[in-house]
């Protein structure tokens, strides 16, 4: 008996369940909706009201964007938030208190940021501490020792004068300057990161080390990938994109405090999954985060023009996650079966 | 006799006070199928680890071409021509046909200063090498997660053949496959050897050893059971060395003994 020789049995999918499968694509299609329902409602097509949610999203979908590759390579971050109001304050103090010119502030906050990014990492990969508890700790540590920082230099928990200290410095129109009418200039950064980030993860090699790396970190090292380093690297680049953050509101906004970057760290892990993106690591896509952030932003300034309380904002977040999971849920129950 | 590219000389392995591997002997030329055979707990896998430079030996001496060697890591061993393909741990199943061929050895296009993945010459290898071995691939982007486990398995150790490697070391291959699918990896084997690599093939599946096998070292509670060249070897042979033949004839007796109990009423222990 001969057996017939082995052949593929894979076949192509029509165009339409390859586009449905696609982990963005859900996302986008929620969002037209949300988009469409607010803009019904009304307020939504003044360009204020575009630059207005498109400002909240850029804000979120600045650290989105690299939590997003740490989500992928299977790794958690909860302090960037706390790390937005820590690289604050660096920021606040160097200018007001030190007498730093802006540049060097910048410099301090981002220098910090990188030492903290390479000591989660550590403690990560090489002890073995998952990165939620390392990272619950930072929350912690970084937000209390915001506000015991402020208060023992600046006797309050806040640090104000930002804006008198710089003075001129023309390097605050990159983060405090308009684009156009009420649009910030973060709009424009954050377009940047998302092309930077869609680019690396899906373009190079070090993206699809970041996909195996969260994937199976076992079938990676196997591969000969530095499964370590590839985290410690992303655990690093994480803070850059906080620091941005934290310029952005400290010089846009006025006073640096504890109160700054609150809840990012979650809503940035929440536009992931809006996004597709899989907690478990292995899959996701940058766009997929830059919808779930436009998202975020549609609901939040939809609800402040439809006149609903700020307060339903964050119970309509939480749906908006359990629906995008279960969405995602099913999409991928589809390509892993057949 | 040639050099074996492998050889293990008087290998012994302890956890504790289990001994896990004792006075180990094996040796694998180039253009031969050693099987290596044995229950549970015989020490196959310790065997392999040491082979793969996972872990190292506590008696004895691995031996490269001839030349002792002292493997710190897998990736000294596969630096000298050492691959190991594990069962479980082969593929990515979220990712890509050519991107889970390529991984750790991607090719690069340069574009000014930036270099990128070149997922065209990506697909072009994925899709040469995987034809070499007979499974053709119409969609290269399709996750791996959609092949059978078989083909799964195959790309694995064509991946393994592409990065270089003159030594396989299968771990369990076709263990959870079915008789179809285990075909596409046994054939791999043989085409694999026909190349002229060696092969180490762990197994304790008697029926995809005998086809397949040169030789055949049978492992029983850390040592060497037995040796055997395939003119020596036959299926009832081979099954009665496997794990213990006699244990099992023992074994065959007491559940007839006892199936008859059971039919005849008796009170059962």
């Amino acid at each position: 008996m001969t057996m017939a020789l082995p052949h593929s049995r894979t076949r192509e999918l029509p165009l339409g369940r390859r586009i449905v499968e696609r982990p963005e694509v859900g996302a986008a299609i929620g969002v037209i909706v949300l988009w469409v329902f607010f803009a019904i409602i009304g307020g939504f097509l003044t360009t204020r009201g575009i630059a207005s949610y498109l400002n909240i999203a850029a804000q979120v979908g600045i650290v989105g964007t690299t939590v997003t590759l740490l989500l992928i390579a299977g790794e958690f971050d909860l302090s960037i938030g706390s790390m937005v109001g820590f690289s604050g304050m660096i920021i606040a103090l160097g200018t007001t208190q030190a007498g730093m010119p802006l540049w060097l502030a910048l410099l301090c906050a981002l220098a910090f940021a990188v030492l903290y990014g390479y000591a989660v990492g550590m403690l990560v990969v090489r002890w073995n501490i998952p990165s939620f508890i390392v990272t619950l700790a930072g929350l912690f540590l970084l937000r209390g020792a915001t506000i015991g920082f402020s208060r023992s230099i600046a006797q309050q928990p806040y640090i104000g004068g930002v804006k008198n200290a710089i003075g001129t410095d023309p390097l605050q129109y990159l983060f405090a300057g308009k684009l156009w009418e009420s649009l910030d200039v973060g709009f424009l950064w954050w377009i940047g990161l998302v092309i930077v980030g869609a680019i690396v993860l899906t373009k190079t090699k070090f993206g699809n080390w970041i996909f195996a790396v969260g994937g199976s970190p076992s079938a990676a090292r196997a591969s000969g990938i530095p499964v370590a380093r590839v985290k410690i690297i992303l655990f690093i680049a994480v803070w850059g994109p906080g620091v941005l953050l934290a310029a952005i509101q400290v010089l846009s906004l006025g006073p640096a405090g504890s109160f700054r970057g609150q809840g990012k760290e979650f809503e940035a892990a929440i536009t992931a999954v809006i996004g597709g993106t899989s907690l478990s690591g292995g899959t996701g896509s940058i766009i997929g985060t830059a919808i779930g952030a436009l998202t975020l932003g549609i609901v939040r300034q939809g609800l402040f023009f439809a006149g609903v309380d700020y307060d339903w904002y964050q119970a309509i977040l939480g749906l908006l996650l359990l629906l995008a999971v279960i969405i995602n849920q099913f999409a991928r129950r589809n390509v892993s079966k057949s | 006799m040639a050099t074996p590219i492998i050889e293990a000389r008087s290998v012994s392995r302890y956890f504790g006070t289990v001994v896990a591997l004792k006075d180990i002997s094996i040796a694998v030329h180039a253009g031969e199928v050693v099987c290596l055979l044995g229950d549970n707990g015989a020490g196959k896998s310790t065997l392999i680890k040491i082979l793969s430079g996972l872990e190292r030996p506590d008696e004895g001496t691995l031996a490269i071409d001839g030349q002792p060697v002292n493997f710190r890591s897998p990736r000294d061993a596969f630096a000298r021509g050492i691959a190991t393909v594990y069962q479980d741990l082969a593929v990515l199943p979220q990712m890509s046909i050519s991107r889970n061929f390529m991984l750790g050895m991607e090719p690069i296009r340069k574009f000014g200063p930036f270099r990128f993945f070149d997922e065209a010459k990506a697909g072009a290898i994925a899709r040469e090498e995987l034809a070499k071995i007979g499974i053709t691939v119409n969609h290269l982007k399709q996750k791996v997660g959609t092949m059978s486990g078989g083909e799964r398995q195959s790309l694995a150790i064509a991946r393994a053949e592409y990065r270089g490697a003159r030594l396989l070391i299968l771990d369990e291959p076709t263990s959870a496959l079915d008789v179809t699918e285990a075909a596409i990896v046994l054939r791999h084997v043989i085409r694999a050897r026909a190349r002229g690599l060696g092969v180490v093939f762990i197994t304790h599946n008697v029926h995809h050893a005998l086809p397949i096998g040169d030789r055949f070292v049978i492992l029983n509670r850390g040592r060497v059971a037995g040796t055997f060249a395939r003119a020596e070897m036959d299926e009832a042979a081979l099954n009665r060395h496997m794990g213990g033949g006699a244990e099992f004839e023992a074994l065959q007796r007491d559940l007839v003994a006892l199936a008859d109990q059971l039919k005849t009423g008796a009170t059962v222990h």
